[in-house]
């Protein structure tokens, strides 16, 4: 990989479902051990423009670099080779609710390394509970849990295997704010700690300020404004001001 | 009109896809021997007390509907022999596969759809688990094996239920029941009915989980998928049967 190259690269991205054009020439850059946020009103695209980086939707324009490879036409087990790679938190959770939380884990994990003794599947999963403060769900269903106790739960599963890359789908909405700041210092720590490149979806402002090195607004199917928290917070254009109030 | 003619094109053009897919990773490693055996077991064991049921009363009522017509003929004491024949050549893997075309199919659906409206299967994808090859073969696996193993048990509880049934009237020993049942059955009365068990065990699976893996988004979708799952497999059912019907009649 050339030295420099970001580790996401999305160039002229578009996407349209039926009628509705959704992304219409997205741009964004991510380089190594940046967390990048994207903020945007509901429906303008954001979840669709994460899941195109991983390939769940297919991109109808555009290239989309993932360390320094195209994925748009990449076969399965390519793509395979790159997603395991990126931890990708769902906006809802998306576990397997046919499993407990211990088994969600383990399933994740035994896919990721089919090697694994079961003393590292203990040491991890403890670990990654513990990181959203959420070790006595260890043995309950999914369905026992709150909304934002299965987001936390959801988090864990994607940073368990310990990702280079992480994509959070708005990682603390419907949070109290006190457990949403602790997930969002937990993100702050995670990438100092491990070095992570991030994409972050959120509509939560003190999320935003305190984990994104760079915040770009999502309007109308393109990159709008783009910059640093405070830059942002003093920009003239009154759609980026609506979003600093 | 044109609207839906083009419907049941991609319709049935996607469902061959599918299929198709399903005889190129069924073959190929890794196999998902676990979940397979978790689904033998749903889908086999727990719809055991159904089948019971209906079997026994399958059995039961039918020799009690046909006795006044064979006592007319003085045929009574063929009873057992045209009670098992009707039930294990058409009557047991018919109402069988349309119970577990309620029972499973719809179950297969739901679930399935279910987790695709709430980014299960999505998540399985990212992390680079095959969800066709973890959610799919598996039950189609599952139930193409499970539903001839329900079809026997059926025919052997319909079996017992005709002996119940003639007894309510006549008396005849468990013993000579069984002989008169036995005497007079032969290979084209088992296979072929036997073979066809395995297409509606394999139809059965293959539409709930195609109904289930392509619900739209939302939950909506759900509650459809489970109920045209088991509409497509109940009529599915039906023109197998006819099928399996004439082509044992041209080649026997
Ligand atoms: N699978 C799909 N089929 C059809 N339309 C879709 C699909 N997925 C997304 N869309 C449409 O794309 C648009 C953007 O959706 P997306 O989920 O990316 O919004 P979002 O920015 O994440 O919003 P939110 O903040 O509410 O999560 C919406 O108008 C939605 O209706
Ligand atoms: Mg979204």
């Amino acid at each position: 990989m050339e030295k420099n190259a970001p580790l996401i690269a999305i160039t002229n991205l578009h996407k349209t479902f039926g009628e509705n054009t959704v992304l219409n020439g997205v741009d964004i850059n991510v380089n190594k051990g940046e967390y990048v946020v994207i903020l945007g009103r509901s429906g303008s695209g954001k979840s669709v423009t994460i899941k195109c980086l991983v390939g769940l939707e297919k991109a109808d324009k555009g290239v989309i670099k993932v360390f320094d490879t195209d994925i748009t036409n990449l076969n399965e087990n390519d793509l395979n080779a790159i997603r395991v790679r990126i931890g990708f938190m769902f906006q809802n959770g998306a576990l397997y609710d046919s499993m407990s939380i211990r088994q969600n884990l383990t399933f994740t994990l035994k896919h990721h390394n089919k090697n694994i003794s079961n003393e590292d599947i203990e040491t991890k999963i403890t670990e990654a509970l513990d990181n959203v403060g959420l070790l006595e769900a260890i043995d309950k269903m999914p369905s026992e849990l709150s909304g934002g106790m299965r987001k936390r739960i959801g988090m864990a599963r994607a940073l368990i295997i310990q990702p280079e890359i992480i994509l959070y789908d708005e990682p603390t909405s419907g949070l109290d704010t006190i457990t949403a700041r602790e997930i969002s210092e937990l993100m702050v720590s995670i990438q100092k700690k491990y070095k992570t490149t991030s994409l972050i979806i959120t509509h939560d402002m003190a999320c935003a300020k305190l984990t994104g090195n760079r915040i770009l607004i999502l309007n109308n199917g393109v990159i709008h404004a783009e910059g640093t928290y405070a830059e942002l917070e003093k920009s003239k254009d009154s759609w980026v001001k609506s979003f600093f109030i | 009109m044109i609207a839906g003619l083009k419907n049941i094109f991609t319709d049935t053009g996607n469902i061959t896809v599918f299929t198709a897919r399903f005889f190129k990773e069924v073959f190929r490693p890794p196999f998902q021997i676990n979940e397979f055996l978790r689904q033998s077991y749903a889908v086999g064991y727990k719809s055991l007390p159904l089948v019971t049921i209906t079997g026994f009363i399958m059995g039961l009522v039918l020799t009690i509907q046909s006795r006044p017509t064979m006592a007319k003929f003085g045929a009574e004491s063929w009873l057992p022999s045209m009670v098992s024949l009707s039930l294990i050549r058409e009557i047991a893997p018919v109402i069988t596969a349309l119970i577990c075309a309620g029972k499973i199919a719809s179950g297969i659906g739901a679930e399935l759809g279910s987790m695709k409206v709430t980014e299960q299967i999505d998540a399985m994808e990212v992390s680079a688990i095959n969800p066709y090859k973890y959610l799919v073969v598996t039950r189609i696996l599952a139930t193409t094996l499970m539903i001839p193993i329900l079809v026997i048990y059926a025919d052997l509880v319909g079996i017992f239920g005709g002996y119940v049934g003639y007894n309510v009237h006549g008396s005849m020993g468990l013993y000579r029941y069984f002989t008169g049942v036995f005497e007079h059955l032969e290979f084209l009365d088992v296979v072929p009915a036997t073979i066809k068990t395995f297409f509606f065990g394999f139809f059965i699976g293959l539409i709930g989980c195609y109904k289930g893996f392509n619900a739209s988004n939302g939950t909506a979708s759900v509650g459809v998928a489970a109920n045209s799952a088991v509409v497509t497999a109940s009529l599915s059912i039906f023109i197998i049967d006819m099928l399996a019907v004439q082509i044992t009649d041209l080649f026997f």
